[in-house]
């Protein structure tokens, strides 16, 4: 059923209607309309779950580890400043192997404190072991919910799950969703049944201590079933498809990439912008196309090195940067074209909610057509 | 995951503990008495690594291991699992002093205000004992660890042992107990109260280390005895908020348990430090006025 609501308040529903046993977040800008709606669709019977309000974040998540070796499906919420607070605990979900999902509204990290988006604090968590996935509008940041439960608790994959989308952005915008009903979403998503829990009948010991014998076939373990996610990322997309006619399967998604000559790679929510600015910039005859990452864990680099692999140039926009060194998006996708001589540039841009407007993507294309790049793009000067 | 094998015990033998550990005895004494419809939560800490060396276990009831100082909020999760799937296991919480005491404060509040139903368990050896023996929170005063070391200018750890279950009782825990290993059958009661009283409730395990402390593995329970003889440890109970039972002694001078331990060595040697031994005896009179500690004995 189409609805115009906002973006939290969609992902909200998204996340009542996969019916997660125990709830466990702590309230944040600008994740805080998500958690509020939660608690109220628990304090009207709407969710038939546990809402554990913690003291911090750290225990949000802790909480969530507890619920799901249990055997629950379990759900949280963060961004920035709350998602650091939960570095040492996403390491440990991963290493559990426990199917948590976490929607992110990417936000910047202090200090200087800011508020505002960009998506440093996910993209600093690239390392966790968690699946990351970015949506560009709140039609897919509702959707992918339904995908990242699907995909996390199959059992080839039995990893967590962020699913991203920009703060404010997209958190605090009225846009129309298609909500998906309950029974639909029963029909696509079975119930949480995991093959080992914590559970008297049948004791098993989560969380042991590997000797150097053993740690490093633990880690082995997780990357082999990040890379097993595209297969189901991509199977569950298409199921998704086939019943509700908006199709996942892709891990990378081109727009107007076919006869492109500069491709530009971009995530979240800009992507809408870059679009709207590719369709000017061909009409005034330049062959202009993006190339969106949907799925940034695992890594798409085959799907990346394919889809660019007939452009002459590329720019690719990073809402983060690993100071000293890059964007992260740049780094890895000059890793998924290694052994091409297509030139890749790199752009950090909209930092802390700095704005991204259209002429700014036209900027873009012009300075990667003369091979300005890797770096900040739109300082203030007077202020450097 | 671990297999599982003939076992001894729900702790089970075959575990990495020293010889004489007092919270590997801990550890069987209360899983003996929680029984096998008992999830175990553990702190990061010597009784995580000495019971779960992948892939071998000694917990032969469901057991998991998050973070050093998460214990009590991923009971809380369990907990809340629990409830929603009409299951009926007890929950248990085995935590080291430094897990309690320090860096679990904040989700220990968190967790005990809420309201869970749950038995948190603190094995007090009095230092973090996994890391090389620091200092914590629970460490009496005086005694010498690598973070407070006895030294020319330095006669160990500079405060007394924080307060943690009067700190519990404050948050409104209808049960908060201390224990000894010393007195299996106290310990064992008191595990039980707390596991069928409703609600958090709190278990501080007297638990000597021998590595820790500087003694003899056959000491262990002695020891443990003499802390008690001495108004150095008491053995209480909270119902409510109120104190209900003590445990009472005919009371021996503090020297007589703290010259049995290294860790207090340097109060004796090169030199007798007078001052110091009276401030740690005016902490036991003080123990014993406020619990009402001495047996009288009749004058002959
Ligand atoms: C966040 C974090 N900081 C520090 C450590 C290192 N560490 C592991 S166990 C431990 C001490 C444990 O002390 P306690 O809780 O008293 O248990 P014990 O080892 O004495 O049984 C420390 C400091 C850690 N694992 N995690
Ligand atoms: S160091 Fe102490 S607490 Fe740790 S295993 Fe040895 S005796 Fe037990
Ligand atoms: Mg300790």
């Amino acid at each position: 059923m189409m609805e115009i609501t906002e973006g939290s308040h969609a992902v909200a529903e998204a996340v009542r209607l996969c019916r997660p046993q125990v709830v466990s977040a702590y309230p944040i800008t600008p994740q805080t309309h998500i958690v509020e709606a939660l608690a109220e669709f628990v304090a009207n019977c709407q969710l038939d779950a546990e809402y554990i309000t913690v003291e911090n974040e750290l225990s949000a998540l802790s909480a969530c580890i507890g619920a799901s070796a249990a055997g629950s499906r379990t759900y949280s919420a963060t961004t920035s400043q709350g998602l650091a607070l939960m570095f040492e605990v996403c390491f440990n979900v991963a290493g559990m192997r426990l199917p948590i999902i976490m929607s992110i509204a990417n936000r910047a990290l202090g200090a200087p404190l800011s508020i505002w988006n960009d998506m440093q604090d996910s993209i600093s968590l690239r390392d966790a072991g968690w699946l990351q996935f970015y949506a560009e509008d709140n039609q897919e940041a509702t959707d992918l919910h339904f995908i990242a439960y699907k995909v996390a608790e199959d059992p080839a994959v039995q990893l967590p799950a962020f699913v991203c989308f920009d703060g404010f952005i997209l958190s605090h915008t009225y846009e129309p969703v298609d909500m998906i009903s309950q029974e639909d979403v029963d029909r696509f998503l079975p119930k949480f049944d995991p093959a080992e829990k914590l559970d008297a009948k049948d004791p098993i010991s989560f969380g042991m201590y590997a000797t150097p014998e053993y740690y490093l076939e633990f880690r082995y373990e997780m990357d082999q079933a990040q890379k097993r996610a595209k297969e189901v990322i991509a199977k569950a997309g298409k199921e998704f498809g086939a019943l509700f006619n908006r199709d996942y399967s892709a891990l990378v998604e081109g727009y107007r990439l076919d006869d492109a000559e500069t491709a530009i790679v971009a995530m979240g929510s800009v992507c809408g912008t870059v679009k709207d600015a590719i369709d000017e910039l061909r009409e005034a005859g330049k062959k202009v196309g993006l190339l969106k990452i949907r799925v940034f864990r695992p890594f798409p680099s085959e799907e990346i090195a394919q889809a660019l692999s007939k452009v002459k140039r590329v720019a690719v926009l990073d809402k983060n940067i690993s100071l000293g060194a890059k964007g992260a998006t740049v780094i890895e996708v000059r890793d998924a074209m290694y052994g091409s001589t297509i030139p890749v540039k790199g752009y950090v841009l909209g930092l802390g909610g700095r704005d991204i407007r259209k002429k700014d993507i036209r900027e873009i294309v012009s300075l990667c057509e003369k091979g300005i790049g890797d770096q900040f793009y739109g300082l203030r000067k007077e202020l450097i | 995951m671990a297999e599982k094998k003939k076992t001894c015990d729900l702790f089970d033998c075959g575990h990495r503990a020293c010889g004489g550990c007092g919270a590997a005895l801990a550890a069987r004494l209360v899983t003996q008495t929680a029984g096998t419809e008992t999830i175990v939560v553990n702190s990061t800490g010597c009784m995580e690594v000495f019971s779960t060396p992948y892939p071998e276990t000694a917990w032969k009831v469901p057991w998991i291991h998050s973070l050093f100082e998460n214990a009590s909020a991923v009971a809380s999760g369990v907990e809340a699992a629990l409830k929603k799937q009409g299951r009926k296991e007890k929950i248990l919480i085995m935590a080291g002093d430094g897990a309690t005491f320090d860096i679990g404060m904040i989700t220990i509040s968190g967790a005990f205000e809420r309201g869970h139903d749950f038995t948190y368990i603190c094995y007090d050896n009095e230092a973090y004992m996994n890391t090389g023996i620091q200092r914590s929170g629970a460490t009496p005063y005086d005694a010498s660890t690598t973070t407070s070391p006895a030294g020319t200018c330095s006669f160990g750890n500079k405060r007394p042992k924080k307060d943690m279950p009067a700190i519990l009782a404050a948050h409104g825990a209808p049960y908060v107990a201390t224990a000894s290993i010393a007195y299996p059958a106290d310990l064992r009661q008191k595990v039980e109260k707390a596991i069928n009283t409703p609600g958090p409730c709190y278990v501080q395990v007297h638990a000597p280390c021998c590595t820790g402390w500087g003694f003899e593995a056959d000491q262990t329970i002695a020891i443990a005895k003499l802390a008690i003889e001495t108004g150095l440890w008491v053995n209480f109970e909270m119902v409510d908020g109120t104190v209900t039972k003590v445990k009472k002694v005919v009371r021996k001078p503090v020297e007589e348990y703290l010259t049995t331990q290294k860790r207090f060595r340097h109060l004796f040697k090169p030199k007798r430090q007078d001052a110091e031994l009276a401030t740690i005896q005016a902490i036991a009179d003080r123990n014993a006025e406020k619990f009402a500690l001495d047996i009288k004995l009749k004058k002959e």
